[in-house]
């Protein structure tokens, strides 16, 4: 439905050019929840704001159902009728001067749908709030953390959108409260079909709620598949050594060398100064370790199978 | 739309409970009331007539009596009806001067902060062009390139006085626009226009009200200023009486009625509105209001 082709979103900043996409295939089925993972600054939310339409790609395309998003006024805003986003932190991404009724009314106005009132109590009540008219007149700043999320999902809904976008929608909740939020989300996709993106760094959040995950390194997707796959036989080193970390895994693998910067991106794999199979010799006894430091690897296609881009695992298949 | 009402009903009683706790504002709200409704009320007593030298009845230069409570100037005018009928023209200019210089100054500071590229650096350098001109000097040569009139000396202090508050409301708009509620209304389809009346406008409202308020005061004193140096719409008002008390020689010959009266009008109403403004300040700026919420 929703579909990334060869995306890639460079910034000019003081002579230096940051990849922060740098060749992307995604893509969200009809009523399929992908998580995108990877940790801050690998391009996720990049990547993410070019779905949207708020970033304009430098190369490669978006598209939604089959046709290229167009970044023209009309066909740009009839897109965003259909894909929504719902943002990390539901205090700032609610207006504090506007009530609730009003934050969640705004997507109808500027459509100009009709029957305003009856839309904005739907959404709401679909959102969880009820009943909704006890919310209309409460400001943002009236509301508890888990709440004013529900009423920035109720503002998409409004708009009875096909496929959310949303960028870590419970990194700022506590713990009692992302659960219902999730679940919120899986009901919505149970019963009005929605497809979801849902870009994280918890990939604990990913096991509960996709169906499949992609994982994110320094601007490039570097494994792909179902999430039960890729969260328990993970094969791209990179997804093995954030799988590590997790409080229940047995031994952790530390990342070493620089954190990555994506105005220098490096030549071969581009994960490979920090690579622990690289730096164990393990990828030496393969010999595929000069191909780690200068072959490219071929960007992974948008298809659902898992997939890796990493030449150890090349060699091994 | 009776949901809006409601908020903004709500909205009113809040405001102007918190306004009535800063007794400074009140004070000032209750002068600029009456002076407001003097001016307006003039009409229904007295008319233009009164500023008419030959219809002046008294002494020249006499000081304050029973006929002419507040004395009477060169002319034999009675100075209280003076100040009163020059008070609407003074509040008139003052505030269409400062209405027009607000407007200025806000489209051009909410376009200059939404359009952040070559747009919005044009608008920023013809600001800054016009806040380096001495305003007092631009504002007397264009009312003497316009002519005298209403009209003329309201713009030449608005379009002299607008680039400070371009700035003021550039700033808050750059604000408005790096939150993530910004975000969320591009992403709902909203355009420039929804964007900058729904979010930037209401966000920086507050604020225009407040130095809305201090650029009147300051409207008026450029009036009397320009009238002074004989720049004025030809119709009375404080700044011509002081330029007359100034001309007639009030000083010398100890008509001090004639001088301190109309500057001790001005004085006040500035004063009004400042005190006024600074009160809708610190109700209107949630950083001044101090850790309540």
């Amino acid at each position: 439905m929703l579909e990334a082709n060869n995306l890639a979103v460079e910034f000019a900043g003081r002579g230096r050019r940051a990849r922060a996409v740098d060749g992307v295939n995604l893509s969200v089925g009809a009523g399929e929840i992908v998580a995108l993972v990877g940790e801050s600054g690998c391009g996720k939310t990049t990547l993410a704001r070019t779905l949207l339409g708020l970033e304009r790609p430098t190369s490669g395309e978006v598209r939604y159902d089959g046709s290229a998003l167009s970044h023209r006024g009309r066909a740009l805003k009839a897109y965003r009728r259909q894909v929504q986003l719902i943002l990390q932190d539901p205090m700032g991404s609610l207006n504090p001067r506007q009530t609730v009724y009003e934050a969640v009314a705004e997507g109808p106005r500027i459509h100009g749908l009709p029957d305003e009132e009856q839309v904005v109590a739907e959404a709401l009540s679909r959102a969880g709030l009820r009943p909704p008219e006890r919310f209309f007149l409460r400001y943002p700043h009236e509301l508890s953390g888990g709440q004013r999320q529900r009423v920035v999902i109720a503002g998409a809904l409004a708009l009875n959108p096909k496929v959310l976008i949303a960028d870590e929608p419970v990194a700022s909740l506590d713990a009692s409260v992302r659960g219902e939020i999730l679940a919120l989300l899986l009901r919505l996709r149970n019963e009005l079909g929605l497809s979801a993106l849902v870009v994280t760094h918890d990939l604990g959040l990913a096991w509960n709620i996709a169906d499949r995950v992609a994982v994110m390194y320094l601007g490039r997707i570097v494994e792909s598949g179902p999430v039960e796959q890729i969260l328990t036989a993970p094969q791209h080193p990179y997804t093995q050594a954030l799988l590590s970390v997790l409080p229940e895994s047995p031994d952790r693998i530390v990342l070493t060398g620089e954190p990555p910067d994506p105005t220098r991106i490096p030549t071969g794999c581009r994960f490979h100064p920090r690579c622990q199979l690289l730096a164990s010799g393990k990828a030496a006894a393969a010999g595929i370790d000069t191909a780690c430091h200068s072959e490219p690897l071929p960007i992974l296609s948008s298809a659902a199978d898992p997939q890796t881009a990493c030449h150890l695992t090349l060699v091994d298949s | 739309m009776s949901i809006t009402w409601t908020r903004r009903q709500r909205a009113l009683r809040r405001f102007w409970a918190d306004f009535r706790t800063h007794r400074a504002g009140v004070v000032g709200l209750a002068i600029l009331v009456v002076a407001v409704v003097l001016a307006l009320a003039a009409p229904l007593f007295i008319d233009e007539g009164v500023t008419n030298v030959v219809r002046g009845t008294g002494e020249k230069l006499a000081p304050p009596s029973l006929d002419d409570p507040l004395g009477t100037d060169e002319s034999g005018r009675s100075v209280l009806l003076l100040i009163w009928w020059g008070s609407r023209t003074s509040l008139l200019i003052g505030f269409l001067a400062a209405l027009l210089s607000m407007v200025i100054g806000t489209v051009l500071g909410i376009a200059a902060g939404h359009f952040r590229g070559w747009i919005g650096a044009v608008i920023m350098r013809i600001t800054d062009w016009f806040l380096v001109l001495p305003s007092l000097v631009t504002a007397l040569v264009l009312a003497a390139i316009l002519g005298g009139s209403t009209a003329t000396i309201v713009i030449a202090i608005g379009v002299t006085s607008w680039p400070s508050t371009a700035r003021l409301i550039r700033a808050q708009t750059l604000a408005v626009e790096a939150r993530p509620y910004i975000e969320r209304s591009t992403a709902l389809g909203a355009g420039h226009w929804h964007i900058t009346t729904r979010h930037v406008l209401p966000n920086v409202a507050p604020l225009l009200l407040a130095s809305t308020t201090l650029e009147v005061a300051s409207a008026i004193v450029t009036e009397s200023t320009l009238a002074f140096l004989g720049v004025s719409a030809n119709k009375t008002s404080w700044g011509t009486m002081l330029r007359g008390s100034y001309d007639w020689g009030a000083a010398t010959s100890g008509a001090w009625w004639y001088i301190l009266l109309p500057g001790l009008c001005i004085v006040i109403v500035v004063l009004a509105f400042t005190l006024c403004g600074r009160a809708l300040e610190t109700v209107l700026n949630p950083r001044l209001r101090g850790a309540t919420r």
